[in-house]
């Protein structure tokens, strides 16, 4: 009888091109996604070495990190750099003939949003990109993730990456969420539980009641952290809404293609009995709305709680801790609620889905913006765009006072003219509030759609839930 | 690439946990379409003012380390965006190796693919080197890829494992795609194989 096997050991047996003794693997790469910021590097070296992309067909490319989200940005890049890096993905996507959605098409968007929704993301793919939001992907049950420059020349060129394999881990989150609890808010208390190298060396599969309850576009959000737990790749077994989901999407398999797909699908997942070198238990209930206080992800506090002392921690976490606090200009002790905001960002790889701006207009219907605070809306994907339009919520969030913005990664890591000015405070829908990562002295807070809208309402971190 | 052997040189101590790769090299200078000429703009936020004064007292200004081959970090380094621009500036810079309790997962890979070993040692022996790196010039440390040790001032030795794949990758200075290359015939099997048992992919 054969040995119990997890969900990642199973995609993992599948793609196995090679094995050496010492246990390196060649692992073959179902799709290749492609931005233009971790990618010229590595064209460059296949036209050094005069080697050609191996299989074009399953290479998607799409400008996302450098393009302007104004609604001029027909008109060009006005920053050369970024100018020059986004038009050497043109070429480089002509010349190798590879999949593209450029700036014009209306399908362009943050890459790992477009890949979902056009179909080229399918259960039981290995599915890499030179990003390390490709996480997301695991949603569907693709064992996905980030990879370097190096490596990304090495897909073009070979489909295939040397790889060891990882442990598994699992995080179970049991029973159900609390009103006005969501996937943000797992995804951070599990980084706040694990450290943001709990995950180092291994998958993790998410699992449990409240994993299963949740949408697609939840499930990305809580992928798409994996990475700020450490874990390369985060992994949900797919079910019905999976495949509901992937259905009739441009590029998922079509009529007996479709079948065949379902039937092995349907045992994509952990078998019982299989073994887990990890395993951490999360009671949904036990989750609280939380909001980031610190410089690392797994800074996350309930919103109704204070501002933590250096103190409280262990190590080296003391010094970087008071490190953060000096950062953010955070006084400990200080109530979540009572810290005021300058700016509110929603939208990214992590919350820029069509529920996300659905949570955040709901917040917003009849309410305004407060006084000093600029609100930002940036759509993760020129289609999520327009059925946000045809739902009427760019009016909603327009007669708030937000921008709408055009689809890319904009304020989230601010390659683009989206920033932050030193000092200025913002509450996020984005996954990193590293020390510059929105503009150099820039804070970021964390949280959810929801509560990002509320914060921008009161203009302080704010409690959604008094507000509903 | 260039192989790493042995190497003794000054190492700068760098006391922070969770060093993340958008502090190695922050986003502005991703633009590049080139590997090189990144080392500048290592740390720059930590590094320089906004008008592009050096700071001070951070190490890497500092008279013995800016020489530095060699840094000593906290856990988790590298954590964080999967820029290879990280390594890239670190090399560009002079660093040949980076000493920590952990690293993240892609950074540590990264690493390998340019030449730069990381060396994952405990707590205990990083603070010990770290110590020792804190002497300035009058410490050198001493990185033995192939004995697998660090070597301290006062002639401490403390051994580190390395994957044994990586390790003869660095000290003959391989290009991964073209071992991979040699296993194509495998490949292409692989992708007949697949195309009958998934041809929907």
């Amino acid at each position: 009888m054969t040995q119990p096997r997890t969900l990642y050991d199973k995609i993992w047996d599948d793609h196995v091109v090679d094995r050496q003794p010492d246990g390196t693997c060649l692992i073959y790469i179902d799709r290749h996604l492609v931005h233009e910021v971790t990618s010229p590097q590595a064209f460059e070296g296949l036209r050094l070495a005069g080697r050609p992309v191996r299989c074009p067909e399953k290479t998607i490319a799409v400008p996302d990190h450098n393009v302007p989200t104004t609604w001029d940005r027909e008109a060009g890049i006005a920053n050369e750099e970024s100018r020059i890096q986004v038009e050497t993905l043109d070429r480089n996507a002509r010349d190798f003939a590879i999949h593209y959605y450029p700036v014009s098409d209306i399908r362009q968007g943050i890459v790992h949003i477009i890949g979902p929704e056009q179909g080229w993301t399918l259960p039981g793919m290995t599915i890499v990109c030179g990003d390390s939001h490709t996480a997301t992907h695991g949603a569907f049950g693709a064992l996905a993730h980030g990879i370097g420059t190096s490596e990304v020349e090495h897909v073009l060129a070979t489909q295939t990456l040397i790889q060891s394999k990882s442990r598994n881990m699992r995080v179970e989150v049991t029973g159900s969420l609390g009103p006005g609890v969501t996937a943000k808010d797992i995804t951070l208390s599990v980084i706040a539980a694990t450290g943001t190298a709990g995950g180092t060396g291994h998958v993790i599969e998410y699992a449990g009641e409240a994993i299963r309850a949740l949408s697609m576009e939840g499930r990305m959000t809580v992928c798409n952290m994996a990475i700020e737990g450490g874990a390369r790749a985060g992994l949900i077994a797919p079910d019905d809404k999976t495949f509901d989901y992937v259905r009739g999407r441009p590029h998922a398999p079509k009529g007996a293609r479709w079948e065949a797909a379902m039937a092995y699908w349907k045992t994509l997942q952990s078998d019982p009995g299989a073994r887990f070198d990890k395993v951490v238990t999360l009671r949904a209930e036990a989750i609280a709305p939380v909001v980031t206080w610190g410089t690392s992800p797994e800074d996350a506090v309930a919103i109704t709680g204070v501002v933590p002392h250096p103190e409280e921690f262990h190590g080296g976490k003391v010094e970087a801790a008071r490190r953060s606090l000096d950062y953010m200009g955070l006084v400990p002790g200080t109530r979540m609620t009572d810290v005021a905001v300058d700016a509110v960002f929603i939208g990214s790889c992590t919350n820029g889905r069509i529920e996300d701006l659905r949570a955040a207009a709901a917040i917003l219907r009849g309410r305004r913006v407060a006084p000093g605070v600029r609100a930002m809306v940036v759509p993760g994907s020129g289609l999520v765009r327009l059925q946000a339009e045809e739902e009427g919520l760019d009016a909603v969030f327009r007669g708030a006072g937000f921008e709408w913005r055009l689809a890319g990664c904009s304020m989230c890591l601010g390659m683009n003219p989206d920033q932050l000015a030193p000092g200025e405070r913002c509450a996020a829908t984005s996954n990193r509030n590293f020390e510059g990562r929105m503009g150099r002295g820039g804070r970021t807070h964390l949280m959810s759609p929801a509560r990002a809208a509320a914060a921008a309402v009161t203009g302080r971190l704010a409690d959604v839930r008094s507000l509903a | 690439m260039d192989r790493f052997t042995t190497l003794t040189g000054i190492a700068a101590p760098l006391p922070l946990v969770n060093v993340d790769t958008d502090m190695i090299i922050p986003k502005q200078f991703l633009k590049t379409i080139r590997r090189t000429g990144l080392g500048r703009n290592l740390f720059d936020e930590m590094r320089f003012t906004e008008d592009g004064r050096e700071i001070a007292d951070f190490v890497l200004n500092r008279p013995p380390y800016r020489k530095a081959e060699i840094l000593v970090a906290g856990e988790n380094f590298g954590c964080g965006s999967s820029r290879e621009h990280a390594p890239w500036a670190l090399l560009d810079f002079g660093i040949r190796c980076v000493i920590a309790p952990s690293f993240a997962d892609i950074f540590h890979s990264n690493c390998f693919k340019n030449g730069i070993l990381p060396v994952v040692l405990p707590q205990e022996a990083v603070d010990h080197l770290m110590e020792d790196a804190g002497r300035g010039a009058n410490a050198r440390l001493t990185v033995d890829l192939v004995a697998q040790t660090v070597t301290a001032s006062d002639g401490r030795v403390f051994a580190f494992e390395v994957d044994p794949f990586r390790k003869h990758c660095l000290l003959e200075g391989l290009d991964d795609i073209g071992l991979t290359m040699e296993k194509v015939a495998a490949i292409d099997a692989f992708e007949a194989r697949a195309a009958a048992a998934r041809p929907w992919l």
